[in-house]
């Protein structure tokens, strides 16, 4: 690790190779996948977003307008949303950003902003659904691959929520597998999802709504995988990830006020400097 | 010894815009299931966890030697299987079928006249936009219920351990295919049961038929799902699977594989008409490859009340409450071949998956999306005019060998056939042949 340290660039901040990553899967999914990404939608999940955000950023009087993580976010909404109406993909977006501005706790927001928005969508429309199954085995591979770069260059800084949970959400299908007497091409086939990886490379692993603490982070891991597993294959149900981690956010700050520690802050990421809990009023993520 | 044919089976809104398209031109051809081999059928009907799975087979062979062993992801009871009407599942095959459609080009000299008058008109766009008791008690098998339904015999097993089941099934001379064991193992542990349906003779020579007719189960499940682990046991090779799923709100999708559109809406040359049996195998293996061979394949989605271009009319309200669509019940008022009731609230989707147990280890895996846009696999075919015409046709003649080329292209990438034998096969406008293609320029290099 001390060798990568030395000999790579270092990232000023994460989410600009998020940022890449995810516009080249988008660029990727509406050109050769074809399988129902709109760049209607994308443009106008990322407006809103932006817009959203600089709204509130006036009214939060925060000192600057933080573009990355609506960015973010509305990259995430726009990859794992499916919808005909275009006018839900806007209320997506807002309900995202605006989240982060009304559901706080202790200078903390308490849902992941993609997440909350993705939920409440398709509970609350028909018109809105989540297509997991649509990468493809070949794109899984490269996906995977750029994954694996992101916790390289990100020297998997705070990456212990996404490798809890892969290793436990693995652990519990061969576990499954093994039970079953199946195959391991099951919970193998199982495990190359696409909507699985940017939830755990892009979702869960959101500095800002999970535990200060990296124990405390890889007992959140466990939770969401804990209640992905039993969604997914007990009540045979789809979408297991995405509901359980809106399922397991409001435990955060229960771990948090067990297990004592820093909020994170995007900007200062880079130099590994986090702020105090006491005091600090954080929105800009 | 009976021989056991293992098939798959069970286990699994509001229209703001449903943007559809408005064809014309004249159906002439479809390409229904009988195209391909060892091709099984199940129509799905799914609202909320109520699941009604009407299973097709194509059995050949004596009647006499037909067992099945079907897996449902929940106890059932008697008055949960029915049998089914053949004929109803051949409509939906006609319904939903790709198709292919023909257009006529009309007089060029009376297009000229009007293209000189004052519409500046282009021209029609080619893309618009598819079984006893005891020794199973001895094995830990009990059969819970067994009776009658039409020319099937049902045995409804309760059966704990798969050691038990496998042992009780070939006691009682059914051949199970290799490897079952773990299969029929790994389904019991998750909660699945089974049942048997062999055929009565006595009472399917009193019925008269002389086919078998499907076999229909009404079950509650969270599991939206289609198990074909069992037949890739006794497959030789890879078995083509269509699934109709009719849903109240939207398109159905696979959630553990990906469901891949077939090209559509494509111009093809005039001889398809002839070959579309072969031009549609031949597109489906190339697009099957193209995805690694772990696909499954959107042949049609449609709102069931109509259709453009019709390959059959769409069901009547009878023919889908026979299938097990429950809630257009009260509905559901009929209507006749020449003019049928337009169904409420049915959404059609027509999958087509080509599976063995390499590239398909897992159980297909549904779910039903908001997506009402409508798709169809449909081809199409324009005639030149051929008639007499009473002005300079050269320019028409040269534009259409170049559409002509453009189709000889299209249908080579589609298929992957030879480009210079689909050239053959052409009559090009004005008997003129398009010039050979000339050697790549590295070949004259060095000549």
């Amino acid at each position: 690790m001390t060798f990568l340290n030395r000999h790579l660039p270092r990232l000023g901040d994460p989410r600009h190779y998020q940022i890449i990553v995810l516009s080249f899967l988008i660029a990727y999914s509406i050109v050769v996948l074809d399988f129902g990404i709109r760049w209607q939608n994308a443009l106008a999940i990322v407006g809103t977003a932006l817009v959203t955000q600089f709204i509130g950023t006036l009214c939060a009087r925060l000192p600057r307008f933080d573009p990355l993580s609506p960015l973010i976010t509305s990259l995430s909404i726009t990859l794992l949303l499916r919808t005909d109406e275009l006018q839900l993909a806007v209320v997506a977006a807002c309900i995202a950003i605006g989240s982060k501005f009304i559901i706080r706790f202790r200078g903390k927001h308490i849902f992941n902003p993609a997440n909350f928005a993705l939920v409440t969508l398709i509970l609350l429309s028909d018109q809105a659904w989540f297509s997991s199954g649509q990468w493809g085995s070949a794109t899984i591979n490269a996906f995977g691959l750029a994954c694996l770069g992101f916790l390289v260059l990100t020297r998997a800084r705070r990456a212990e929520t996404t490798l809890a949970f892969i290793a436990i959400y693995a652990v519990l299908m061969f576990g499954r597998a093994l039970w079953l007497n199946d195959p391991f091409s099951i919970p193998l086939h199982q495990m190359q999802n696409g909507a699985l990886l940017i939830f755990a490379f892009f979702m869960i692993s959101d500095p800002k709504t999970t535990p200060n603490t990296a124990v405390g982070r890889v007992l959140y891991a466990a939770l969401v995988a804990g209640i992905a597993y039993t969604i997914q294959f007990i009540y045979y149900q789809p979408n297991g990830p995405i509901i359980a981690l809106i399922m397991s956010a409001p435990f955060v700050p229960l771990i948090d006020a067990l297990l004592r520690g820093r909020i994170y802050r995007w900007h200062h990421a880079a130099g590994h400097v986090a702020s105090s809990t006491k005091g600090a009023y954080q929105c800009e993520s | 010894m009976r021989i056991l044919v293992t098939v798959i089976a069970v286990a699994m809104i509001i229209i703001l815009s449903a943007t559809a398209q408005a064809f014309c031109g004249f159906y002439v051809a479809r390409a229904d299931t009988s195209l391909f081999n060892r091709a099984s059928q199940v129509v799905l009907v799914r609202d909320d966890n109520r699941t009604v799975i009407t299973m097709a087979n194509d059995f050949e062979g004596d009647v006499e030697d037909f067992a099945v062993v079907i897996p449902v992801p929940t106890m059932i009871e008697r008055e949960q299987i029915h049998v089914g009407d053949r004929a109803i599942v051949q409509h939906l095959d006609a319904y939903t079928a790709p198709r292919l459609v023909e257009y006529h080009d009309p007089d060029p000299c009376m297009r000229y006249e009007r293209l000189n008058s004052v519409f500046d008109m282009n021209r029609p766009s080619a893309i618009s936009n598819e079984a006893e008791n005891r020794s199973g008690r001895a094995l830990g098998v009990t059969i819970e219920a067994r009776y009658t339904v039409g020319e099937y015999d049902i045995l409804i097993l309760s059966a704990e351990e798969s050691d038990g089941l496998i042992r009780w099934l070939e006691d009682n001379d059914y051949r199970i295919p290799k490897g079952a064991k773990p299969v029929v193992d790994s389904y019991l542990k998750q909660g699945m049961r089974f049942f048997v349906a062999r055929v009565n003779i006595e009472a399917q020579s009193k019925l008269g038929y002389q086919y078998l007719r499907p076999l229909q189960v009404a079950y509650e499940s969270n599991k939206f799902m289609l198990p074909i682990r069992l037949g890739t046991l006794n497959a030789k090779g890879k078995q083509d699977l269509y699934v109709y799923a009719l849903t109240r709100t939207g398109r159905v999708e696979t959630t553990n594989y990906r469901t891949v559109k077939l090209p559509s809406n494509t111009d093809v040359p005039e001889f398809v008409q002839d070959e579309f049996a072969e031009f549609y195998r031949a597109m489906f293996d190339k697009q099957n490859k193209a995805e690694n061979e772990r696909a499954v394949f959107l042949e049609y989605a449609w709102d069931m009340a109509w259709c453009d271009p019709c390959a059959a009319d769409p069901l009547s309200a009878q023919e889908l409450q026979q299938l097990g669509v429950f809630w257009i019940g009260e509905n559901g008022r009929g209507g006749s071949k020449i003019a049928p009731m337009p169904a409420q609230n049915v959404f059609v989707t027509r999958l087509h998956v080509r599976y063995d147990s390499e590239h398909f280890p897992e159980d297909l895996v549904f779910q039903e999306t908001g997506d009402r846009q409508n798709y169809q696999g449909r081809y199409v075919i324009r005639h030149p005019w051929t008639s007499a015409s009473n002005c300079d046709i050269s320019q028409y003649e040269a534009e259409v060998r170049d559409r002509q080329e453009r189709e000889a292209q299209t249908l080579a990438n589609l298929t992957g056939w030879d480009i210079s034998d689909i050239r053959k096969k052409i009559n090009f406008a004005g008997g003129i042949k398009p010039e050979p293609e000339k050697d790549p320029w590295w070949k004259r290099i060095w000549s």
